[in-house]
């Protein structure tokens, strides 16, 4: 029913429409933070055989209000170390960045705001994922610049440990971006919710990207098990340590909104948005269609409580696994995705017969298992038990010949 | 820097040609079995918590659990504590503070020749051993189950004679009073008074 394109519906919005609309999207970002705080709690605290905070108000929900309320009531330190200008400057980049990713997602269809008809979409650029990914690697300028001018050590560790781990989990979540892009055609995002619309959600079609998207996100977020940013455990608070008061509240709001952010991202691209699940269709013109803004919600919390059942589950990985996992996994799988999936997007659009087509698809499907016995085979030819010999070969650090070690490296 | 360092004595050795032998480690486990802990902290979302809500709802104690001290009395009354000191003795946080007394017949608060005349414990220091109760020869000091003694300022945790005391129970006079007329010491130490004599009610002084 919603055939017209979100772009061209939201193309004429006069200029106090799109105001409105900005203090709306920001109203729902801070909303849902608040939310997105308490229920995190809450469903932690279930899945620890806890009960979570249920003080503040009905059931708690008020908790993460008085918390806030509370960080801005505390004193606000600045260190003596500290590069002031940029120390101030940095939680407002992070968290000012956040809030423009939400720009461009679509959150409903062809809804009736104050007597015009429009759709809860800031703007549609042609690029507008890549605006996304843009703003959300800004948004990573201001974790560095807070550990770099904390003037403190551990601070500093954990800027850097989320600079790296940012930009080599950016470029995993990137390339599986590009099969979305492929198969839908456009980097708009309406665009994108339009074709899942036509066709399948992407999250079927492109299911590895999908698998690769969801990974990516959490370690783009520093959420756990990839907080390395922040490890309490390591690091104290990481890039944070050092921030009080409110420059604190404005680290955690960027986090969660972040987290809404990429959520909503995930929503867009490969869940079909705003729209309603497949043999629901009829819901979507129910509240004169604000009824999709349901339906997207509804998917922003299912990968939010992903996120939370990650946290409840998995332990922090160490600092080399990580790496290891996003360069030498998750690149080079979703590489060769994107190869697969441009082969077959090609061989589709030069009318190639079907039978080709499916050939192809077999013939990679062969190759992949191919490969995977393979490297089975070798894994087995490694493990296999060594021959035995007369003393047991335990793994011990070996005994030096000598009572020095040259740690210059001169010749 | 370098001369700090001991110079190797010949090409035999550096750091890279100090042997090891490789640790094989664990491969990842079957994906079945990573899915599994999932399955824990979901399955536990539909599970009875464990938080019992505190200030609402009070769990009991152990019946022996270690609390507050009590200053107990005689059926009678009178004051166990004969002011000895042991207490303060056993204590190994040095949180106990006493000061004996001399029972005049005017003044009588214990069988016998002393009473506590100070008696002080700083809740701020007291580890909860049950040394002192060990350590009382009179049975004068036990504990009580009581477990919420926090406040807000250390003055309050320095508890005083009067707070420890135990309350006066049916048949008890506040003492100071006469012991039981044609009882020692000893026989309230072996627990021959049940209760208060009608003549140990001081009516004005003698």
């Amino acid at each position: 029913m919603n055939t017209l394109n979100n772009a061209v519906l939201i193309a004429k919005d006069p200029g106090w429409l799109i105001a409105v609309k900005g203090v709306l999207v920001f109203a729902i970002c801070v909303l849902c933070t608040l939310m997105a705080v308490w229920a995190e709690r809450r469903v932690l605290a279930k899945m620890q055989l806890r009960t979570g905070p249920n003080r503040v108000g009905k059931f708690g929900l008020l908790q993460s209000l008085a918390d806030g309320v509370k960080l801005a009531l505390k004193e606000d330190i600045i260190p003596a170390a500290a590069d002031k200008v940029v120390f101030i400057l940095a939680p407002i980049i992070a968290t000012s960045m956040c809030f423009m990713a939400f720009a461009v997602i679509p959150m409903t269809g062809e809804v009736n705001l104050f007597g015009q008809k429009t759709a809860l979409q800031m703007t549609d650029l042609p690029v507008s994922v890549l605006y996304i990914l843009a703003v959300t690697s800004i948004g990573v300028y201001g974790v560095v610049l807070a550990g770099w001018s904390s003037g403190s050590t551990y601070p500093l560790l954990g800027g850097l440990r989320s600079s790296a781990q940012v930009i080599s989990y950016e470029i995993a979540m990137g390339l599986s971006l590009v099969a979305v892009f492929i198969y839908a055609g456009s980097m708009s995002t309406s665009t994108i919710v339009g074709s899942q619309h036509q066709h399948i959600w992407n999250a079927v079609v492109l299911f590895p990207s999908f698998v690769i998207y969801v990974i990516s996100m959490v370690g783009e977020t520093n959420r756990a098990p990839f907080d390395l940013a922040e490890a309490e455990g390591e690091l104290v608070g990481g890039f944070h340590t050092e921030y009080s008061s409110l420059k604190f509240a404005l680290f955690f709001l960027a986090e969660y909104v972040n987290i809404i952010a990429v959520s909503a991202l995930a929503t867009t691209l490969f869940l079909g948005g705003y729209h309603a699940l497949p043999g629901l269709g009829f819901t979507e013109s129910w509240l004169g269609g604000w009824f999709t803004l349901v339906w997207f919600f509804l998917k922003v919390i299912f990968f939010f409580f992903i996120f939370m059942w990650l946290r409840a589950t998995l332990p922090r990985l160490r600092y080399d696994q990580f790496m290891k996992f996003g360069w030498k996994v998750l690149i080079p799988v979703s590489l060769v995705w994107i190869l697969i999936v441009a082969s077959l997007r090609v061989l589709q659009q030069e009318g190639a017969p079907r039978i080709a087509t499916i050939a192809f698809a077999v013939g990679i499907v062969l190759l992949v298992m191919a490969a995977s016995s393979l490297i089975d085979r070798s894994k087995a030819k490694a493990r296999a038990p060594q021959p035995e010999g007369d003393a047991p070969n335990f793994p011990i650090p070996s005994l030096p010949e000598v009572n020095s070690i040259n740690v210059s490296g001169g010749k | 820097m370098s001369d700090f360092i001991e110079k190797k004595n010949s090409g035999q050795a550096d750091i890279n040609s100090v042997p090891f032998s490789e640790v094989e480690q664990p491969g990842p486990a079957p994906l079945a079995q990573q899915a599994k802990g999932f399955w824990v902290t979901f399955s536990s979302m539909f599970k009875k918590n464990q938080t019992v809500q505190y200030p609402d709802v009070k769990a009991p104690t152990q019946p022996r659990f270690h609390g507050r001290h009590q200053l107990n009395r005689h059926p009678d009354g009178l004051e166990k504590c004969i002011g000895c000191e042991l207490c303060a003795w056993a204590c190994p946080a040095d949180a106990i503070y006493v000061e004996g007394g001399n029972n005049t017949p005017g003044n009588q608060l214990s069988p016998g020749e002393r009473h506590g005349a100070v008696y002080q414990i700083n809740y701020l220091r007291c580890i909860f051993c049950g040394l002192c109760v060990e350590a009382c020869p009179t049975r004068a000091l036990t504990m009580t189950n009581e477990y919420e003694l926090a406040d807000d300022k250390r003055q309050k945790l320095i508890f005083e004679k009067e707070d420890l005391l135990a309350p006066l129970r049916q048949g008890m006079l506040a003492p100071p009073h006469p012991m039981y007329p044609g009882m020692t010491d000893t026989d309230y130490y072996n627990g021959d008074v049940k209760e208060a004599h009608p003549s140990q009610a001081m009516n004005g002084d003698k």
